[in-house]
């Protein structure tokens, strides 16, 4: 037998064409002379009634083949975008037109596209625009929608678009009974993705197939396609989406469409030439989706010992001018708050406030973040209030490893019941505590607190829902070269899907990984996919490739078992070949087999050739007996019940200057639960790159709007992402594998984990260095340093 | 009315390409759009994400902040021009595939050239020199561990490859 590769650190087969600059991302398609570019004219102004847009100079510029505003689109492209997720609470949904149609509600809101012989001439063009605007009072802030002194859209009363409760027993009641209350106010401030590389699309109306085919930096190729031909009236099959090389997504690029995704293939086709559009750094910033911004006020209950006896929660939700994606970042803090703890009664009510600001949509960790700081901050408030030790605290909360599953009585983001499949808490605890040295740290910080120093410690637990529906699919195609290809329909940014996919269809088929070509997110090769987000595309896709590769195997066994006259049970596949257990020269290889699983066989390669001296099927039968295939395929979907629930705790040892208030990372460690690993190298890889981000989030990226709505920050000079200088060198990781019962690989996700214990975990290990609390995240050295201030004076 | 254009030659990965732009193109969009050398990313156009960093007569230089027409007579190296004449990755690249320094790969052009020009001036670098040869590009993927193993790597598969 060939050792599995399902665990092992394969390296990437992807990186080949990375590393050598040969990666086709989407401004990379359709480099020639003859494709037409755009730009966009967004809103300077965050709220204002357009009164006029005047377009006359625009089409005198040499270069210029078209310019769109509202006035010119039609049908379905002259309606709303779509609210892709609805829900019941969400009374007030609202979504933006492809072209801003009257009012616009946000700094960089499309109102006109220009399409012209490249990029520079298109973005002239813009500048010739002349647009009339009547300005409204713009709505900026939490704390300005919660007011609703001037609201966003007329039509939405208190700015509030939804109001969400869920209860589990009587939370109210029961804080009111515990031995011990606490109220806590908790801020986070909004952020972003940020992938290194911005939205794209490029369309090709191909007239004499009435074809379109689309090329998007997407998250969701089928989505895409669906979207483009409701808005475009084309027949679904009319479309193909591609999605290319994807240079980062974290979740903004699963909104869709955006007006570029719909505005270009519409130019396309209108215009009979390829068109191209490729998103700039500020129009990033500006157009595409933020996240993170809520504020919470906890109250809870608890005992002697720290257990919760009540806890409720009530928090809103900044979700920016419209709601496209409905509610799913509230709704997944609302439940996943409660992390790897038994509330034993839970009350928790969000509003979801429109603003005058970019929209917000999910952003790694989707409202985690939120949740786990919350949580954790509860948690670390009940410590220091009954004086005792932060681990314990929330030791005595944990679900225990012999109550899987876990039934948290709510209902989670998929619409289904929030259930954990697995997990074992305790013994993370003791990982993370060995791991950072959490017994040895009082020590520790006395011998710093001696030397003038001031350290802290902090830890912070959560929960991640991942590998949530509704499903995937795969199919396995081997092709008479013994090559093996494999498409799945969900897309890819940069998890190393082509050499994990792989690695699972080398094992349960027996081919050479070699061997193994894998597609993704072209709706051409499997047209029916969800996407890649909320950690799911290895639990999903994975569970679906393993089942393809199955069926494959099975009619692999079935026609070599009939040529090599055999048994079925008695051939086994390795290398690409089947043979006869313990008889090897009774054997044939994977080509072989496929050339006889075709009945039409013209010799055109050797191949077909070699297969001329085996024999199947039946003469007194049809080529293709009733209920079988021509080919050598496999294709399979899964979907499973509900989603399963991975875990994990980050501890951080920071150092802060008595002086500078400067927050220096001294030891970071990341205990992590994600099942059985495909490729620890890639998992190791995606917690990384997850503290690094978790790193920028809880220290120094911050959307700074002004009271008008300007985004003052709008560039890399001024959002501050974490260099190699902001990360620690090196992180201690630790894993723990408790596979999940609910799918064939015991495997669950991985991708968001990093991020989601950041701003739960600094805050903690700031509040353990200075003494006093923290509430408010990011936080950078001039806030921390005016807390000490107003520490002191409060003091004296 | 056209914008006037410009005779350029660039020297690319020891190529001659013969090309005509307006003064105000980038030297990135020139080499992406015009030589279709599309390993070149643009990934903020204001100089600071650097991965569309290209070495510049053997000097690591942001592409997006050069005009095309001020890069005529130099020599210009892109993460096309990395590779060994036979094809196979070198050494700068060889040390990402093993180290796992790269996910979506789109900030990785610009670690590679620059890597490379650091690497030539500093062929040793200890560990905190390692760190500092990257401090100036941004990854939103890695978390930048494994580029730091990736330096390191690299400088020991040069010195096998020179030995």
């Amino acid at each position: 037998m060939t050792t599995k590769l399902m665990g092992t650190p394969v390296q990437r087969v992807e990186d080949q064409r990375f590393l050598r600059g040969e990666g086709r991302y989407v401004d990379d398609i359709a480099v020639d002379g003859r494709t037409l570019h755009a730009a966009v004219l967004r809103s300077p102004h965050a709220h204002a009634r357009i009164i006029d847009i005047d377009v006359d100079e625009v089409l005198d510029l040499d270069g210029v083949h078209a310019v769109w505003t509202y006035d010119d689109l039609t049908g379905p492209m002259a309606e709303p975008l779509p609210l892709l997720i609805p829900h019941p609470a969400l009374t007030h949904g609202r979504t933006q037109y492809a072209l801003a149609r009257d009012e616009v509600n946000y700094v960089g809101e499309a109102i006109a596209f220009v399409v012209a012989d490249d990029r520079y001439v298109a973005e002239d063009a813009v500048g010739l625009i002349k647009v009339s605007y009547e300005f409204l009072k713009p709505v900026v802030g939490i704390d300005n929608a919660r007011a609703a002194q001037h609201l966003v859209h007329e039509d939405v009363p208190g700015n509030i678009g939804a109001r969400l409760e869920q209860n589990v027993g009587d939370a109210p009641a029961a804080i009111a009974a515990a031995p011990h209350r606490l109220e806590l106010d908790l801020t986070v401030e909004r952020s972003a993705c940020m992938p290194m590389e911005g939205r794209g699309t490029v369309a090709r109306w191909d007239a004499d197939i009435d074809r379109l085919q689309v090329w998007t930096s997407t998250q969701t190729s089928t989505g895409v396609r669906a979207a483009v031909a409701v808005k475009l009236g084309l027949d679904l099959g009319q479309v193909d989406v591609i999605t290319p090389d994807v240079g980062g997504g974290f979740g903004v690029k699963i909104v869709h469409p955006w007006p570029e995704e719909l505005l270009v293939p519409l130019a396309a086709r209108a215009l009979g030439r390829t068109v191209k559009f490729t998103e700039d750094r500020r129009e990033h910033f500006i157009s595409s989706a933020h996240e993170r911004g809520q504020v919470h006020h906890v109250e809870v209950g608890f005992d002697d010992d720290g257990r919760l006896c009540g806890l409720d929660v009530e928090f809103w939700h900044d979700h920016g001018a419209y709601s496209p994606y409905g509610l799913i970042v509230p709704i997944i803090t609302s439940t996943q708050l409660l992390g790897p703890y038994k509330p034993n009664n839970y009350r928790v009510v969000f509003e979801s406030l429109y603003t005058n600001t970019v929209m917000v949509t999910p952003y790694r960790g989707a409202g985690r973040p939120q949740g786990c700081y919350t949580m954790e901050r509860t948690m670390d408030a009940i410590a220091a209030y009954l004086g005792k030790d932060r681990a314990e605290v929330r030791a005595v909360n944990f679900i225990q490893p012999d109550e899987f599953p876990f039934d948290q009585g709510l209902i989670f983001q998929d619409g289904r019941e929030l259930e954990y499949d697995s997990g074992d808490y305790p013994a993370s605890l003791e990982k993370i505590k060995a791991l950072v040295g959490w017994d040895e740290f009082p020590a520790y910080q006395a011998e710093m607190a001696a030397a003038g120093r001031q350290v802290g410690i902090g830890l912070a637990c959560y929960v991640e829902g991942t590998g949530v529906g509704p499903y995937e699919g795969a199919h396995v195609h081997i092709e008479t070269s013994g090559k093996v290809k494999v498409a799945t329909g969900l897309t890819t940014q940069g998890q190393g899907h082509a050499t994990v996919f792989a690695q699972l269809v080398a094992d349960e088929l027996g081919c050479r990984f070699e061997d193994v070509e894998v597609v993704t997110g072209d709706t051409r090769r499997m047209p029916y996919a969800v996407g890649t987000f909320a950690s799911r595309a290895a639990v999903m896709s994975g569970s679906a490739i393993h089942l393809a590769a199955k069926r494959a195997k099975e009619k692999v066994l079935k026609i070599a078992a009939d040529a090599l006259e055999a048994d079925e049970s008695d051939l086994e596949i390795v290398a690409g070949v089947v043979s006869v257990k313990g008889s090897p020269g009774s054997s044939i290889d994977l080509g072989t087999v496929s050339v006889l699983s075709n009945p039409l066989r013209y010799a055109f390669d050797e191949a077909s050739k070699a297969a001329t001296q085996f024999s199947v099927g039946d003469p007194g039968r049809a080529p293709v007996p009733e209920g079988e295939e021509p080919g050598l395929e496999g294709k399979d979907f899964y979907s499973p019940e509900r989603a399963t629930f991975a875990s994990g705790m980050h501890a951080v040892i920071v150092e802060t200057d008595p002086l500078t208030a400067e927050i220096t990372i001294l030891k970071y460690a990341v205990v992590h639960d994600c099942g059985h690993l495909i490729n620890p190298m890639i998992v190791e890889g995606q917690i990384h790159g997850g503290v690094a981000q978790g790193i920028g989030g809880a220290l120094y990226e911050r959307m700074a709007y002004d009271e008008s709505g300007q985004l003052l920050n709008a560039s890399f000079m001024d959002f501050l992402m974490p260099y190699v200088t902001e990360v620690p060198d090196g992180i201690d990781i630790d894993h723990l594998e408790t596979p999940s019962p609910l799918n064939p690989l015991g495997i669950k996700g991985a991708g968001e984990a990093g991020v989601i214990p950041s701003a739960a975990v600094f805050a903690s290990a700031i509040e353990d260095a200075e003494g006093f609390s923290i509430t408010a995240m990011p936080i950078s050295p001039s806030e921390l340093f005016a807390l000490r201030q107003q520490r002191a004076e409060e003091k004296s | 009315m056209s914008e006037e254009l410009h005779d350029v030659r660039l020297v690319v990965n020891g190529t001659t390409h013969h090309t005509q732009v307006p003064a105000r193109r980038l030297l990135s969009d020139a080499l992406r759009h015009d030589l279709a050398l599309t390993g070149t990313h643009v990934g903020c156009e204001h100089g600071v994400c650097g991965a569309c960093t290209v070495l510049v007569d053997g000097k690591p230089m942001r592409s997006c902040l050069i005009f095309a027409v001020s890069a005529v007579d130099t020599e210009i190296t892109t993460v096309e021009g990395l590779t060994e004449p036979d094809g196979s990755l070198g050494p700068v690249q060889q040390a990402f595939a093993e180290c796992h320094g790269l996910q979506c790969g789109f900030c990785t052009p610009g670690f590679l050239t620059t890597i490379t020009a650091g690497l030539a001036e500093n062929p040793c670098p200890t560990h905190d020199e390692a760190r500092d040869m990257i401090a100036g590009n941004l990854c939103r993927c890695t978390g930048y561990q494994n580029i730091v193993k990736a330096v390191e790597r690299a400088a020991v598969l040069i010195e096998e490859r020179t030995s």
